[in-house]
């Protein structure tokens, strides 16, 4: 076990607060992890994790307290300077530079000269060593998000940190990828690396981590040996009261098509990206769809084909709600009734330096927000004040800016403010992603409310347990290619696992070598 | 001991409007710095330059005159550099506009009409954002990036002024000057204050600082070019056309510049020349920025640009120094924001 009582801890925490205007995100936090040791942080939204990572990290700098490395204290002064100590940190969001390949990104981060072919392959190797599948030299805003995630992984492995810190890093891995990524955690930590690890995921945290401690409002609020408790157990240390249980109602049948995919096909202009060949899918009023896959094999391309980011050339490939509409921009499909929630929070489903209240302007002008080309800030208001209230975003107001938030609370937002405009079809990629079990009910409850009011739902999401819990129907997608669909009752996680690398009946035999499976 | 150079954990609001202050102190310090060195005393410097430019009513007024010019490019260009959309063509939008408007001025030379000079700014506005589309267009059609194409017109507004002027509009009894005739009265702009040059362009200026401040904050196109100026992604997730956005961006800023064209040739000019502007859709590139892209600060920093002017031209006419003097204050408070600005996102601590 990591605690022998004569080791010198790795890190202490005594004391630490951080207070922002509008919330103490961190109040008198302790927290003390020994060399080998990997501890779980659980709380809720908004509960102070990220903030005490980053405090860690030394990317904010903490109002109160003091901070104990391999026992003599220290200040830290950026995430440079952190490095220099050996510590690593996954961000939640991430921190990459779009524009640069993986290898050049992952460069940054490495002191000394460059040489980017020795370190693309090692890259390579690391990334083959740990299952983390990646290109180095792919450019970073052509990855989907969950090979994103490798890249930050990767880069911090890199360095060999003696303090690994994670925040949330398997939100959007696959399962096969997440049990890859723990045979590495359980590993390092043999090795004596120290890791702190952030996840919603209670099952994980059960699976992986030696001890955990919750916090709660800022404050720790209790300490629990995850392998002696159950999911349902930890909920409640963390959220205070039980998990509330689904209200399942019964899919009304024959009801009209919202949205139609007819033959939808794509070339992506990003010679990495995944073509989109001959897609075709049928979302009915009062139907939730599930699409099932592993990042990267055309969820992005699809999702902004459907979107209308992307229009497509030919009208008639795309219908929402009768309407031709493959040549639209996001805009116009909105105005016929679609609304979308998708997987990047910040600076594509909000813009960080505008405020909630300008951030429901973004696409919930049409209900009466804008009157003689003149925004009417008084609805806006209303509209960000009751997103806020009714999906328990916390946050300073509705005057706060929108990458103040917490990760999950951001994205409790977005999907409050696209279910609140009662939309006719929803598309939503990785609807609780990074949000905490009790949150993650919520959306999920909000999801099928809007199914017995008649919304067409479509999801697009890599959690199978997520889809399995809230879809009729299932596709997978692999390759740019669609599954036939299945009714959710009728099939297993086995069988859309074997889908899920292409093998569905009546699929055509792969023609590039190149798997976009992990 | 030492001091340290590091990222803020968060920018700077308090930086972002001390940092235009801070500039234009460095500029001074290194405008006294720079008449020491040219062999002259810094305090009389400092007299000449900045104080006795303003000391009575007329030099006030004069303030004001150039000020008016300076701040309607400067929230012109503001309205696109929100929205990341480069226009530093303004001075070619200038000179365009003023050919549209002046050319109806001498048309018309003898009407009576009232209608002649709101007839000469709208056409001044509609000249401006002729020479915009052209960058627009470019930029929307074949993605040219309109930095270059739209300094390059500036060129060859320069080069159709002077042809201008020195071919088919040349006055028949001008002694052969690159000039056109003198407007008529009811050509030229009403003077505000007896016995200054003052002039009716200053309202222009004041409802175009208001108009813009009402777009940039209340209209939901100002809403728009923010965002995509901030997040493009954001912009495109929400279906906002980015066409538009360097459309509106770019003819906002032409209208502009091309009314104050007609406010020049109209107002102290009085005729076409070959020098109707003295830079100052360029200077007023350093307005908007010194002036953070709001009205509110482009109003102080248009007065701030106009001063330099003035300073100019009292130093060479008191000091014995070249004209070109108001060119390196702008240069240099230019310079001094962009540094001081790095203050916003870095700060200096003591270091133990
Ligand atoms: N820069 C900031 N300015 C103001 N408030 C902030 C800032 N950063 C964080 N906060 C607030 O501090 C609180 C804690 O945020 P933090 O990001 O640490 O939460 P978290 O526990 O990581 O939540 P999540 O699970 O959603 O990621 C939140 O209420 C958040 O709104
Ligand atoms: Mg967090």
């Amino acid at each position: 076990m990591p605690n022998a009582p004569s080791e010198t801890p790795r890190l202490v925490i005594k004391g630490v607060s951080k207070i922002y205007p509008s919330v103490i995100a961190n109040d008198n936090v302790d927290l003390t992890i020994m060399p080998g040791e990997i501890r779980a942080v659980l709380g809720e939204n908004g509960a102070g994790k990220s903030t005490l990572m980053k405090i860690i990290y030394g990317v904010t700098h903490p109002d109160k307290g003091e901070i104990l490395w391999e026992g003599s204290p220290v200040t830290v002064q950026n995430p440079a300077h952190a490095r220099e100590l050996g510590i690593g940190m996954v961000f939640q969001h991430f921190s990459l530079f779009e524009t640069l390949t993986v290898a050049q990104n992952v460069a940054l981060a490495v002191p000394g000269r460059l040489d980017l072919a020795g370190l693309s392959r090692r890259i390579e190797e690391i990334s083959g060593k740990y299952g983390l599948p990646v290109d180095p030299r792919r450019l970073v805003h052509a990855l989907s998000v969950g090979e994103r995630q490798r890249v930050e992984i990767i880069r911090c492995l890199l360095q060999n940190p003696r303090l690994l810190i994670l925040d949330e890093p398997t939100s959007v891995l696959t399962p096969q990828a997440v049990r890859k990524l723990f045979e590495t955690l359980r590993q390092l930590a043999s090795e004596g690396v120290s890791i702190l690890y952030i996840s919603h995921k209670l099952d994980e945290i059960q699976e992986l981590c030696h001890t955990a401690t919750v916090l709660r409002n800022g404050r720790v609020t209790g300490h629990c040996t995850p392998s002696q408790e159950t999911p349902k157990t930890m909920a409640r240390l963390m959220i205070g009261e039980d998990l509330p249980t689904f209200h399942h109602g019964e899919p009304e049948e024959g009801r009209e098509v919202r949205l139609r995919i007819d033959g939808l096909s794509v070339k992506s202009e990003d010679p990495f990206g995944v073509d989109l060949e001959d897609v075709s899918l049928e979302v009915r009023s009062g139907e939730i769809v599930g699409i099932a896959g592993v990042s990267g094999n055309g969820q992005q391309e699809l999702l902004r084909a459907i979107s209308g980011e992307e229009p497509v050339p030919d009208k008639r490939w795309i219908h929402v709600c009768g309407v031709p509409a493959g040549r639209m921009n996001a805009s116009r499909r909105r105005a016929l009734g679609m609304c979308f929630v998708p997987e990047e929070r910040l600076g594509r489903g909000a813009v960080p330096r505008l405020s909630l209240t300008d951030n429901v302007l973004l696409t919930a002008f049409r209900r009466k927000m804008v009157r003689f080309g003149m925004i009417r800030r008084k609805a806006a208001k209303t509209f960000a004040d009751d997103c806020i209230r009714l999906f328990d975003v916390k946050c300073g107001g509705a005057a706060s800016e929108a990458k103040s938030l917490s990760g999950g609370n951001l994205q409790k937002f977005i999907v409050g403010r696209e279910i609140l405009q009662e939309p006719k079809v929803l598309v939503l990629a990785q609807p609780t992603w990074g949000v905490d079990v009790g949150a993650a009910s919520f959306i999920r409850q909000q999801l099928l409310c809007l199914r017995e009011k008649g919304t067409a739902v479509l999801v697009i999401s890599e959690e199978l347990d997520e889809l399995f819990e809230i879809c009729d129907r299932l596709v997978v997608i692999a390759k740019g290619r669609l599954s036939p669909s299945k009714a959710t009752s009728e099939t297993g996680v086995e069988e859309v696992g074997v889908w899920m690398s292409g093998m569905w009946p009546g699929a055509e035999p792969a023609k590039d070598e190149a798997p976009h499976v992990a | 001991m030492w001091l340290k150079f590091e990222q803020r954990p968060e920018p700077s609001r308090l930086m972002r409007y001390l940092s235009p202050l801070l500039a234009v102190g460095l500029m001074v310090a290194s405008g006294m710095l720079l008449f020491h060195l040219l062999g002259k005393s810094p305090a009389e410097g400092f007299k000449v330059f900045f104080l006795n430019p303003v000391q009575d009513k007329y030099g006030v007024a004069e303030l004001f005159l150039k000020a008016t010019p300076l701040i309607l490019c400067a929230v012109g260009l503001a309205v696109g550099f929100r929205g990341n959309i480069w226009n530093i063509g303004a001075e070619g939008q200038l000179l365009i506009g003023a050919l549209a408007g002046g050319g109806l001025a001498l048309h018309f030379h003898d009407t009576n009409s009232m209608l002649l000079l709101p007839a000469m700014i709208v056409a001044g506005a509609l000249g401006g954002m002729f020479w915009a589309a052209i960058p627009a267009w470019l930029r929307t059609r074949f993605n040219a990036n309109e930095i270059l194409t739209s300094l390059m017109l500036v060129y060859i507004a320069e080069l159709i002024v002077s042809w201008l002027v020195h071919g088919p509009w040349m006055d028949p009894d001008g002694f052969n000057f690159p000039q056109t005739r003198l407007f008529q009265a009811k050509a030229t702009m009403p003077i505000l204050v007896q016995g200054t040059r003052v002039n009716a362009g200053l309202f222009i200026a004041l409802g175009a600082l208001i108009a813009g401040w009402i777009f940039m904050n209340r209209s939901f196109m100002g809403y728009q070019m923010k965002v995509a100026g901030q997040a493009e992604n954001a912009g495109r997730y929400a279906g906002f056309s980015a066409r538009r956005t360097v459309w509106i961006g770019m003819l906002v800023g032409g209208a502009m510049a091309g009314i104050a064209g007609v406010a020049e040739i109209s107002g102290p000019v009085g005729q076409i020349t070959e020098h109707i502007s003295p830079g100052y859709g360029f200077a007023a590139m350093i307005v908007a920025f010194v002036g953070r892209l709001d009205p509110v600060g482009i109003f102080f920093s248009g007065l701030l640009m106009a001063l330099l002017y003035l300073g100019g031209e009292q130093a060479q006419q008191y000091l014995a120094l070249p004209y070109s003097i108001s060119k390196v204050f702008q240069g240099l408070l230019l310079f001094f924001l962009l540094c001081s600005d790095v203050f916003i996102t870095h700060r200096i601590r003591w270091k133990k």
